[in-house]
């Protein structure tokens, strides 16, 4: 025998203590799979047989069956399930997660079981309950159907249960998995056939009329490259010729060419059709009359067609789902009578609104899933993206547009309504055009918290998954909240650099020749690099105009730009300066006829903001000038003392007179360090800005593009102010040439001797991959003075280097790498239009991954 | 880095033997941070003068402070004055070279050590932040010194960026090696405010070991011991208890933390919107409260002892306030049933959050300023639009009452991180539009003493839910 069940069910054994409901599901499901009673008990009290402890086990064994099918997991439940109350938790639990509900009955003799539990060390169960078990049983059976499995199976005799070998799983209708397009989606029809058949032809289908057979209905469809269409349901009613398109779409769907999910006016003209006692009105009076002059033969196959409709399709192995109404993410690929009720209706509150008609949930702007939803139902002025779905139902029959969504080009093309059919009982939601910021734009002026907080995952195109601690998050959430700017402008943080690995030469730290071999042993051919500025870190948007902040970033009245620090603080204190920056700025794009030039009206740029004092003059004060002053004038003194004494002939006195003095000449040389980065801004001619990366413009991330391309394109603008904007040294270096690697290390050398603080070596492209995957999209090398800066005024004494030099830079490296995954991962995410709240996921990770515990020095 | 210690006591080889340190050799010893080294740079007929030189890794150093800092370290504290400054580095080395010294011990002369001898002590690199010179002449003064005070510049290539915390002083003064060097011992780190051992109470024991015959007389004992034990309220208390022996004190820390009169002012009247808030709450019958930048839990705590309010849960943006709060309400001993009245979440004002939802009332003391102008309507939106609770007060500084009570510009906010601060008007204003926007009724109290024209130093709206 032979026992079919769908993919996704619930299966509840029903039998008696002793039917062999145990060995039945070791034998035709996977251990995992089933959960028995008795095992649970067991996992509470150290007993299968403890009836004490039934409440508890059923507990135990409810919770894990819902872990199993919130996660759509194939579940069997292994207890006698005899009692219509102890079936009904069942259901219902089946329920909750859109499962299907089956039972498998093993109902064999009661003497069978009797005999086989007599026989039984480990337990002893009495004939009565048998007896019992048994009657309860029997009472049972005719209606399980009616309790709500929608499949029943029972097996009436050992044979029969021996006789099966193998369960097989079938797909659900609403699988279509492996159908991945491409698609053509057409939003509700509502009987308004001249523009339906306008739309296709305008998608490249030929509609030819041949006669009509079994399965068409006068129509011969012709798609263009294999396109298929889908329709979201609500075909009649309403509009001029309802069955004129039901004829269509009919051919459509029975030769294979298109499919169609029932939308809620199919739903009751098919009630209608079959008899059952449905008012005539909202449209299916019109339906009605309509197809009065149809044959009887026609309105059976149009009540057959609509009744075989399904509520929901998976398409593009689970990319893509369609829907009458919407669906929510833990509906999609399940059956119950919840995701039916959902997808033909949508969600309500259970209000109603003065025209009487149900209040609408939007269920969109909570959605999360991965899948796109397209969907129709509720009319709309124009098709928008939000959150991952989209409404195309726009209004064809109240005189809007049928409209059809290209996948997965994503492409919305429409034909207008010819007229007003049916006047709307509501007027369609206008956005108020003033106002003209998308619903999504809207929708994400507020994130949710959830989207931010504990540990999560986040999905990067270059680096797969990557795991922010909860830890981390915690910190982030408390910088962003505090310090970060409005996050419709956070489209990109930058990631944080590591330095080339620990010289080998005792007098350098650092030193070219490791980042050079660091590219040479991952295969990279030529190198790029580029002189470091000593500043601040600072990220431009700057936009054409505020008519593309309006359009691009959905934000109002906050100029046409901004400027923000590595950690997303708004870079200037000053409100009035960072205007004159970013005016600066879009007048050399302007100038350089950048917009037309990238085709774009934004553009976000990498740069460093010179000089260091003007940033960080806080620090400068407190930290770095402090212990120069506290340095000069001690170690002055000591030497004043020690001179004396060594005038008093003391042994050695010699030796100590030496190192402080040397200690002297560091302090000078660690002020004359920080100095080089100091010059004191009045106003924004005493800035320098070094911009280093074009990141991205409309539609485009220029991270295909190699770094010379960058200097370059970077050095078009500089040329229009070079008072403001400072173009970046750089030499490119073949690495087979060993003459060019030397000049590169003699440039180095020179640079930093003149007060540089060094340079970041970067591969020729700017995403890079070895044999191990992604590698340094950028290494820095910094100079010997410099460094002072960092690992103090003597750091470089032979003793204080000899411990230095044992620094590790791997976990930098390793971070490195994943920020810089999530912050190209954040400008993809803005590029595509994603929701905020994807971009936002993905620099909230950067700042996340930067309270990371790691040597701040590196 | 480095002390000198002269004097021009007769016969001058007896430095020698009060330090108990030989005149002629330069000697070298080991300690947790490095070494230090002892000489003589003077010993002639008229003068004799002895050196304390700190060498002070500054590989090591670095380790040391980044165990006693376990909130994160910081780039810049990687590159520090410590190497540098006198600081209790040195009176470690003090303790430590002069030990005989420092207890009034000498094995040769012991006449000397009653002996009070004129000495003159010079210092580099002394920080003094938060009292300047001001606090280093109150510290030596009274003690008997005579002073001269010289201030290091910041940079001298850019003069612009003002003066240094360090002060190279001189001292002069005639008392007994001990006096003199429980003097430094304990005053050099009082100035410096920076400890760079956990703050225990070993602290105390030494502040009695060194202070006993002077501190307890000292007028400014309260500043040394708090400066002392860097602030630490309850080992600040228990130290001034045990130096003031028979006196009778008051345990309470609020008394006798030293404060100047505007902080003084600033708790009382925090403590005073506190209470209205409380107050308010009552008044309005809420039982389920959101104390939405709940920082150290001070409402919490008040609110707790009123049995209306029987679910409490206070949100915070910082993680550590958090943590302070559950310390502070003594959380995880707290009866069951009290336990189960708080709740303590991590969040954010400017993030929507459906943990919010559902509350009779929110409270946000002193909060709205914390956020840039350009997040407040979000905020605004996850407070009236999502969270909704029927009632939501609000306070906030009155800007006007700056003027009075701060002596602040008027451009100047009360706190570093306010990111704005409203006159009554602006608030006002805000508060209908936000009514008007979300459906709540507005009214406005003052909080704190009135002034004509200008109004008290907090203002409150209340806001209620529909019409």
């Amino acid at each position: 025998m032979e026992i079919r069940i769908p993919e996704i069910s619930l299966v509840v054994l029903i039998g008696v203590s002793g039917s062999g409901k145990s060995s039945f599901a070791k034998k035709l499901f996977k251990k995992t799979e089933v959960i028995s009673s008795d095992y649970c008990r067991a996992l509470i009290s150290d007993d299968e047989t403890n009836q004490k402890v039934t409440t508890d086990a059923f507990e135990l064994l409810y919770f894990i069956a819902g872990k199993r099918l919130k996660d759509a997991k194939l579940t069997v439940i292994d207890a006698t399930n005899v009692q219509k109350e102890s079936r009904k938790g069942l259901i219902n639990l089946a329920r909750t997660y859109h499962c299907i509900p089956v039972a498998i009955v093993l109902d064999i003799p009661e003497k069978i079981c009797e005999d086989r539990n007599k026989n039984r060390a480990d337990r002893n169960i009495s004939n009565h309950i048998i007896r019992k078990q048994s009657r309860d049983l029997k009472r049972s059976i005719k209606d399980l159907n009616k309790e709500g499995f929608r499949k029943v199976y029972v097996l009436k005799s050992e044979e029969e249960i021996n006789s099966v070998n193998e369960i097989i799983l079938e797909k659900l209708y609403n699988n279509k998995k492996d159908e991945t397009g491409p698609f053509d989606i057409i939003g509700d029809i509502h009987g308004c056939y001249t523009e339906l058949e306008e739309l296709l032809i305008k998608l490249g289908y030929k509609i030819n009329t041949v006669s009509p057979n079994e399965t068409n209905y006068g129509f011969e469809l012709i798609s263009p490259e294999n396109r298929k269409v889908i329709f979201v349901g609500d075909l009649v009613d309403r509009g001029p010729d309802s069955p004129k398109v039901l004829k269509l779409v009919m051919s459509m769907v029975n030769s294979g060419i298109a499919y169609c999910v029932q939308g809620n006016h199919d739903f009751k003209l098919q009630k209608y059709l079959s008899g059952k006692k449905v008012q005539l009105k909202n449209g299916l009076d019109i339906t009605a009359q309509q197809l009065e002059s149809e044959t009887n033969e026609f309105k059976k196959n149009v009540e057959q067609f609509l009744y075989n409709l399904i509520s929901h399709y998976v398409f593009d192995n689970g990319k893509l789902v369609v829907a009458h109404a919407g669906i929510k993410e833990e509906m999609q690929g399940r059956g119950s009578g919840a995701v039916r009720t959902f997808c033909l209706y949508g969600e309500t509150t259970g209000e109603t609104d003065e025209f009487g008609l149900p209040v609408r949930y939007n269920w969109a702007k909570e959605y999360r899933g991965n899948a796109k939803v397209v969907y129709g139902h509720t009319p709309v002025t124009s098709a928008e993206w939000i959150n991952n779905t989209i409404d195309i139902d726009t209004g064809c029959v109240f005189g809007g547009k049928l409209t059809a969504l290209r996948y997965p080009e994503e492409e919305l093309i429409s034909v207008n309504a010819k007229k007003v059919y049916y006047e709307p009982l509501k007027k369609i939601e206008n956005p108020d055009t003033e106002h003209k910021i998308t619903n999504q734009q809207e929708y994400d002026d507020l994130l949710e918290i959830e989207d931010v907080t504990g540990k999560r995952i986040i999905q990067t195109r270059l680096k797969n998954n990557i795991t922010i601690k909860e830890e981390n998050s915690i910190a982030a959430l408390e910088v962003m909240s505090r310090f970060a700017i409005n996050p419709k402008w956070l489209i990109y943080l930058p990631p944080t650099m590591s330095p080339c690995k620990t010289s080998s030469l005792d007098e350098y730290l650092e030193h070219p020749q490791e980042a050079i071999d660091y590219y040479k042993e991952r295969g990279v051919k030529e190198i790029v690099c580029e002189e470091k500025h000593m500043g601040s870190r600072a990220i431009f948007i700057i936009c054409k105009d505020e008519k593309t902040v309006k359009e691009r970033f959905g934000i109002l009245n906050e100029g046409i730009g901004v400027c923000y620090t590595r950690t997303g603080r708004k870079f200037f204190n000053d409100d009035k300066l960072e205007i004159e920056f970013i005016n600066r700025i879009n007048s050399c794009l302007t100038n350089s006829n950048f917009w037309q030039k990238f085709n774009s009206d934004w553009v976000c740029i990498d740069a460093e903001i010179m000089p260091w004092s003007a940033k960080a003059q806080e620090l400068l004060k407190s930290q770095y000038a402090s212990v120069g002053s506290a340095g000069k004038s001690s170690l002055s003194e000591v030497i004043i003392q020690l001179k004396k004494a060594s005038e008093r002939n003391i042994l050695d006195i010699n030796n100590y007179l030496e190192h402080y003095q040397n200690k002297f000449n560091s302090i000078n040389k660690f002020i004359n360090a920080y100095q080089n980065y100091c010059w004191s801004v009045l106003s924004i001619n005493d800035y320098r800005v070094a911009p280093f990366h074009i990141l991205a413009t409309e539609g485009k991330i220029h991270t295909d593009k190699n770094h010379i391309w960058h200097m370059e394109n970077i050095s078009d603008i500089c040329n229009y102010d070079t008072d403001l904007l400072q173009m970046t040294n750089y030499q490119s270096v073949p690495l087979d040439d060993q003459s060019k690697i030397d000049k590169v290390i003699d440039w180095w050398i020179s640079m930093t001797n003149n007060g540089g603080e060094g340079m970041v070596v970067k591969p020729f492209d700017f995403i890079s991959s070895g044999k191990n995957g992604l590698i340094q999209p950028a290494v820095k090398c910094r100079g010997r003075e410099y460094l002072r800066i960092i690992y103090g005024p003597e750091y470089d004494s032979p003793e204080n280097m000899k411990r230095l030099k044992s620094r590790n830079t791997s976990r930098k490296q390793s971070l490195a790498l994943k920020e810089f995954a999530l912050s190209i991962e954040a400008l993809e995410r803005f590029i595509r239009k994603e929701p905020l709240r994807r971009i936002h996921e993905s620099v909230f990770g950067i700042l996340a991954l930067e309270s990371e515990e790691i040597d701040p020095r590196l | 880095m480095i002390l000198s210690i002269s004097t021009s006591h007769k016969p001058t080889s007896d430095l020698g033997y009060i330090f108990h340190k030989h005149p002629d050799k330069f000697q070298s010893f080991n300690f947790s941070a490095g070494k230090y080294h002892i000489f003589y740079p003077e010993l002639n007929n008229d003068k004799a003068t002895i050196c304390l030189l700190l060498d002070i890794d500054p590989i090591e150093i670095v380790k040391i402070l980044r165990n006693n800092t376990p909130d994160g370290f910081p780039l810049g504290d990687y590159v520090n004055d410590r190497p540098y400054v006198a600081s209790s580095f040195m009176s470690v080395a003090i303790a430590k070279g002069f030990s005989s010294a420092i207890k009034g011990k000498c094995k040769e002369k012991p006449e000397l050590v009653n002996t009070k001898l004129p000495f003159e002590v010079f210092i580099t690199s002394l920080p003094s932040p938060k009292g300047g010179e001001i606090l280093i002449r109150k510290l030596f003064e009274p003690l008997g010194y005579q002073l001269e005070i010289e201030r290091q510049t910041l940079d001298l290539k850019f003069p612009e960026w003002g003066m240094s915390k360090y002060y190279n002083v001189k001292l002069k003064n005639t008392l007994t090696t001990k006096e003199l060097l429980s003097h430094l011992y304990l005053l050099i780190p009082v100035l410096d405010f920076d400890k760079h051992y956990f703050i225990s109470d070993d602290e105390i024991e030494k502040l009695i070991d060194k202070g006993t015959t002077w501190l307890n007389i000292h007028p400014e004992k309260e500043q040394i011991i708090r400066r002392y034990l860097i602030n630490l309220n309850s080992l600040t208390s228990k130290a001034l208890e045990r130096i003031s022996d028979n006196e009778i004190l008051n345990n309470e820390t609020e008394k006798i933390s030293i404060k100047d009169v505007t902080e003084q002012k600033k708790e009382t009247l925090h403590i005073k919107r506190i209470n209205t808030v409380v107050d308010k709450l009552i008044e309005s019958g809420a039982k389920t409260i959101l104390d939405l930048g709940c920082g150290e839990g001070k409402l919490i705590k008040q609110l707790l002892k009123h049995k209306q309010f029987n679910k409490i849960t206070g949100m915070d943006v910082s993680y550590n306030e958090l943590l302070k709060a559950k310390e502070r309400l003594n959380y995880n001993d707290l009866p069951p049933k009290q336990k189960e009245r708080i709740n303590l979440i991590h969040g954010s004002l400017t993030y929507r959050d459906k943990r919010l939802e559902g509350y009779d009332a929110a409270a946000l003391i002193e909060v709205i300023e914390h956020l840039e102008l350009s997040r407040l309507k979000s905020m605004e939106r996850v407070l009236f639009e999502f969270a909704k609770p029927k009632l939501i007060i609000i306070t906030t500084p009155n800007k006007e009452y700056n003027s009075i009570w701060e002596k602040l510009d008027s451009i100047d906010m009360r706190h570093k991180d306010h990111r704005f601060e409203w006159t009554r008007s602006e608030f006002l204003n805000w508060s209908i539009n936000i009514s008007k926007t979300y459906n709540y009724n507005s009214e406005i109290f003052p909080i704190g003493e009135e002034i004509e024209n200008i109004g008290a130093p907090t203002q409150m709206a209340i806001f209620k839910y529909g019409n």
